[in-house]
């Protein structure tokens, strides 16, 4: 009862508890738990065989954060900055700190730049993107995909209607501002 | 090789990538025999994590087959099975010299506030990831183990995050017995946490999601009490009334940053990203937490700020507990548990899809089709 001092009473006891969940209370004792305390590291040690780790060789420049002292000894080669998207990350990392959110917006812009410089990139290879196959939503017609929403009382499904106009949304705004130039230039052209 | 290539905000293909190659002498190359689509791969494959660029492979929960291992690794051999934690870690810098291994220092040139994950954007590290055929890992020596021969392989994977996070979860609950534990989100972490809390002595166990499988995996899988919170006007309000009106002893946020539950904050944060995740369910469970209470969040955020209640927090004595899971210190006591048959992981497991198939696969567990729990991705599987 919240409203006086005692502990309300629990809904089952230590036995009825063991013998309903198997391994009940096996790490009752808070002291004994695997991060326990904080800041140990194990006993016996962890495999690692120096005191600062031999350093990887930086091939290209690499973007780092501007609260690093230097390059990580160890570090992510996939995908370089290149593009525009690159020279936006590029500036990201080097003007501003975590604690910017300049620092992380700039970084979010840059993804989606990524996103449509790829695209177009894409139509240049003999592999263009493709949004019916890239994207899935051909399980929903495999997997139940009327079924598994309808009735259901999800929370999510009303969001889930955003996706699509998200994901398709850019293309259409995309393809009518081609379109329009097309026909202005057409247009001055008679 | 083949891999999972990310190619902007929900569009992913299977492309044909050069092999990775040794690139410091402490690398081991891992050719992947069972990797899993995350949860938290979601919040990169909706476009929400800064930096996640396209053509980068996702994937930090996988297991595999050593293949060639650097000039300096000591520990490791070609040919050992082995299971690879999500983390990157160096084992030597200032965290990692106290177990803070999610927190290491020497991985991730891309930031400090964050440690290195395998296949989670440059804002980790800018690593590949295992939903390929083969997998670069550095650090070979400190991060994978052996898997112990006794051990399934998808039980293994599961080791690789999503239990040892849902542990780790009800671990920072600091949870004592006869606690009343309430688990905000039914996926493989909050089914783990539910599951550990049992473990660590909790007197009651209440899961809260809106997907009625899950929440029937809560009740068989992790003997939980459920509700679903679409069947009440307030949920915070329900918990009250269930819990004497104190509240729950602990919360344990497993939804993290694509929570849904409320129109606005969902449209700002994952729509938007305006935000660096949806706070509905870290929101719910400050408030349905007692005074004095603790409140542990397992579930991912991206790094922009989030509107937390933060006041509340405060005025109620909270302590709030967090971290990436430092995923090796929690094996040994897991590996006992499994052994012993206190924990299956891979009961879970509800999908198992072809590398070649894996467009399939992350349309399908992003919407929730088909009662997808957690999906497996075999990348030998043709």
């Amino acid at each position: 009862m919240a409203y006086t001092r005692e502990k309300p009473s629990p809904i089952e006891s230590r036995d009825q508890l063991r013998a309903r969940i198997p391994g009940w209370g096996v790490d009752l004792d808070p002291q004994d738990r695997p991060s326990v305390p904080k800041l140990r590291s194990e006993p016996d040690g962890n495999g690692a065989h120096w005191d600062f780790p031999e350093r990887q060789l930086e091939h290209r420049p690499r973007e780092r954060s501007v609260e690093h002292a230097f390059l990580t000894p160890v570090f992510g080669t996939t995908c370089p900055a290149r593009g525009v998207s690159g020279l936006m990350r590029k500036a990201a990392y080097r003007r501003y700190s975590e604690g910017r959110a300049a620092h992380w917006l700039l970084l979010l812009a840059a993804d989606r730049v990524d996103a449509w410089e790829s695209h177009v990139r894409s139509f240049l290879t003999l592999r263009p993107d493709n949004p019916i196959t890239e994207t899935g939503v051909l399980s929903e017609f495999s997997h139940h995909g009327i079924a598994s929403r309808i009735g259901k009382r999800r929370a999510d499904v009303g969001h889930q209607l955003l996706d699509p106009l998200i994901v398709a949304g850019p293309w259409v705004v995309a393809c009518g501002v081609a379109y329009s130039a097309i026909r202005s230039i057409a247009g001055r052209r008679r | 090789m083949r891999a999972m290539v990310y190619r902007g905000p929900y569009k992913i293909r299977v492309e044909e990538k050069d092999v990775p190659r040794i690139e410091h002498p402490n690398d081991a190359i891992v050719r992947v025999t069972l990797a899993a689509i995350c949860g938290s791969d979601l919040h990169l494959y909706h476009g929400m994590m800064p930096d996640t660029r396209v053509g980068t492979t996702f994937g930090h929960e996988f297991i595999g087959v050593v293949e060639e291992v650097g000039p300096s690794v000591r520990n490791l051999e070609r040919g050992d099975r082995v299971m690879v934690p999500f983390n990157i870690f160096c084992g030597s810098c200032w965290f990692c010299a106290r177990g803070l291994y999610s927190n290491c220092h020497n991985v991730n040139p891309n930031a400090t506030a964050v440690g290195a994950i395998y296949g989670y954007s440059h804002t980790c590290g800018g690593y590949d990831g295992g939903q390929s055929e083969f997998v670069r890992v550095p650090f070979a020596d400190v991060g994978p183990s052996r898997i112990p021969d006794w051990m399934d392989d998808e039980d293994a994977v599961l080791l690789t995050d999503a239990l040892a996070t849902g542990y780790f979860g009800a671990q920072l609950g600091d949870i004592v017995e006869g606690d009343v534990v309430v688990v905000f989100g039914a996926g493989p972490v909050g089914l783990y946490a539910a599951k550990s809390a049992w473990l660590m002595g909790a007197g009651r166990v209440i899961v809260i999601d809106h997907l009625e499988y899950r929440l029937e995996k809560a009740r068989t899988f992790a003997h939980a009490e459920t509700y679903n919170f679409t069947e009440y006007d307030d949920i915070v309000v329900h918990m009250k009334r269930i819990t004497d009106h104190l509240g729950a002893d602990v919360a344990i946020d497993a939804a993290g940053a694509e929570a849904d539950g409320n129109f606005l904050q969902h449209v700002t944060s994952a729509k938007l990203k305006l935000q660096g995740g949806s706070p509905v369910a870290l929101n719910w469970a400050i408030d349905s937490v007692r005074k004095g209470g603790t409140v542990s969040v397992m579930g991912a955020y991206g790094p922009m700020f989030s509107a937390v209640k933060f006041g509340d927090a405060l005025n109620k004595g909270l302590t709030l507990r967090m971290n990436q899971c430092p995923v090796k210190r929690q094996w040994p006591r897991l590996f006992e548990h499994v052994r012993n048959g206190y924990l299956k992981p891979s009961d879970i497991v509800t999908h198992r899809v072809p590398l070649e198939h894996i467009g399939e696969a992350y349309h399908i567990f992003s919407a929730k089709l088909d009662g997808c729990i957690k999906p497996l991705v075999v990348p030998s599987a043709g």
